[in-house]
């Protein structure tokens, strides 16, 4: 029995708590993240966005919250039941817990996994299918045909995304994420992390991480000028909110592997004391928040795409791109000798 | 005893699912349960230490394989009812394969336990202190580089066949040219012309050529 506590109970016990923190602060920060998200869009329009519940809107993320909870869920007569209330709860799911193996600070991980990164990757390529079961599921033309488009655009993305990881990969010489970040800890600081040497890849993930978030300008998804609103137009109340969560969820993820992948995770931009002595998940968060601060203005300046321009970026310019990138970034560390051992 | 409870919990889930894969009535449900049981699959890796090889299968199968299985079963208009009438006929000659898959399948890992010769060749014994992927990745690009090329071939192939399959040119379609659009400058596309009263653009542009 003590055996049993030793190895297995306890340690789940541990595994718990991390996970209600780290969800608990993860939940707070998506709060604030929709809040300023709004405000941004608002400021770059000139107009003054949520400002009404609470001092200068900070609690608006709440009361919309509180008000999707306490709306009344509608099931359309000619959904598919289970698969409709199912989809939802997947998206939002798979969305957290791709956030169980992202180091915030030096071993700040709920699991520090050797395959780290294609945990990540596995996680994101099976978010389209909350989306897919929802299209299918509602029963409706405008959110079947958004689901087709997005399993189309999901897949299309996820190959560049896959190939530039491949060449942070090849720089790193390990699967784990800590092990990435430490990779980029050099005497140069800012200058020694991989968005310099690698910047052509650190722009195709960056606008790839865009499309695989479905935000704007590829949220063909959702465009509301065409589709309604997308696979999520029978949905409203709670499930609708697992939705708009798993979403901005999965917008941090992408903004927490940006930082992993190439702006040095919770390194110090300057690589000497004062700089050092800031906590690692200080600087972490800060720089997840910048780039959180670009998905937000690409979000208010660039109009959408048309869905075969979409398609034609994917496959016809960051494909080929970052191939070529492979190759290249290959062959530069083999015949430098600075690939790792 | 908790690796044997987890191990029965995603093989009892796998092989529950891939039943339910043929007997469902609903094509969608049927990929669903699919990909249930590739995930209960990848489940089972990762209790044997193959951590790689059970992202590989989700990231592979479950993230791309499937989700076009799905696209295309979910676009078809097929009453699968009527298909499944009197499906029951085929289940002699079915069940005759999946017997024979069976036997063979016994064979198989019934040799590593009965020919001597054979434990020898079962793998190259994996350092206790390098990972998964790494191990992978040691054997795979130097010991069985041909196999892999040859691999990476015949999935070419099978790429270029769907590709020439599925192109076809039809004349008279405008299509859009991406470079012949950003060649485009403002000269070549607006003209001013100055406009007196009562004249139309025909006449301006009439006097122009």
């Amino acid at each position: 029995m003590a055996e049993l506590w030793n190895d297995y109970l306890w340690p789940l016990l541990i595994i718990v708590v991390q996970s209600l923190a780290l969800l608990l602060i993860l939940m707070t920060a998506i709060a604030y993240i929709l809040y300023a998200d709004r405000k941004i869009w608002a400021a770059v329009q000139i107009r003054r966005g949520p400002n009404v519940v609470g001092p200068w809107g900070l609690l608006q993320s709440f009361a919309d919250m509180l008000k999707f909870a306490l709306k009344e869920p509608i099931i359309p007569d000619g959904a598919n039941k289970g698969l409709f209330i199912l989809a939802p709860i997947v998206t939002c799911v798979l969305a957290l817990s791709a956030w169980a193996v992202i180091p915030v600070a030096e071993g700040w991980a709920v699991a520090d996994i050797n395959v780290g990164i294609l945990y990540i990757f596995a996680i994101s390529s099976l978010s389209v299918y909350g989306i897919i079961m929802a299209g299918w599921a509602s029963n409706s033309k405008y959110a079947f045909l958004s689901s087709l488009r997005s399993a189309a655009q999901m897949v299309s993305y996820e190959v560049s995304i896959g190939f530039v990881i491949i060449t942070v990969l090849l720089c790193v010489g390990s699967l784990n994420l800590s092990a990435i970040v430490k990779a980029q800890d050099t005497p140069w600081g800012l200058l020694g992390w991989y968005w310099l040497p690698l910047f052509p890849m650190f722009i195709i993930f960056f606008v790839s991480a865009l499309a695989e978030t479905n935000r704007p300008p590829f949220d063909l998804v959702e465009a509301e000028s065409e589709l309604v609103a997308g696979f999520m137009v029978e949905y409203g109340s709670t499930p609708y909110v697992l939705f708009m969560l798993g979403e901005y969820v999965a917008i941090t993820t992408m903004c927490a592997m940006c930082t992993i992948l190439f702006l040095g995770g919770w390194l110090s931009p300057i690589p000497f004391p004062p700089f050092t002595w800031v906590p690692g998940v200080i600087w972490f968060t800060l720089k997840v928040l910048f780039v959180f601060f670009m998905f937000a203005l690409v979000k208010a300046f660039v109009p959408r795409y048309r869905y075969d321009q979409l398609m034609r970026l994917g496959w016809k310019v960051f494909l080929p791109i970052s191939l070529v990138m492979v190759v290249i970034v290959a062959g530069v560390l083999q015949y430098t000798g600075l690939a790792p051992k | 005893m908790i690796p044997a409870l987890f191990f029965y919990l995603f093989a009892g889930i796998c092989v529950a699912s891939a039943l339910m894969v043929i007997a469902s009535r609903n094509p969608v449900h049927s990929v669903l349960f699919l990909i249930l049981a590739f995930v209960n699959a990848s489940g089972l890796f990762v209790l044997m230490g193959a951590e790689f090889l059970a992202l590989i299968l989700v990231v592979v199968y479950v993230g791309a394989v499937a989700v076009l299985f799905l696209f295309v079963v979910m676009m078809l208009d097929v009453d699968f009812v009527q298909l499944r009438r009197g499906s029951l006929q085929y289940l002699p000659v079915g069940g005759l394969v999946g017997l024979v898959l069976l036997v063979e399948l016994l064979l198989v890992v019934g040799a590593w336990a009965i020919g001597p010769g054979v434990q020898k060749t079962v793998a190259l014994p994996i350092p206790t202190d390098m990972s998964n992927a790494e191990a992978l990745g040691r054997v795979l690009y130097t010991r069985y580089v041909y196999f892999f090329q040859a691999a990476g071939l015949v999935l070419l192939v099978a790429m270029i066949g769907a590709i020439v399959l599925t192109l076809r040119h039809k004349p008279n379609v405008r299509r859009q040219v991406i470079s012949d659009q950003l060649a485009r400058r403002k000269e070549d596309i607006i003209e001013l012309k100055t406009m007196r009263p009562g004249q139309g653009v025909a006449e301006v542009q009439g006097e122009s050529r």
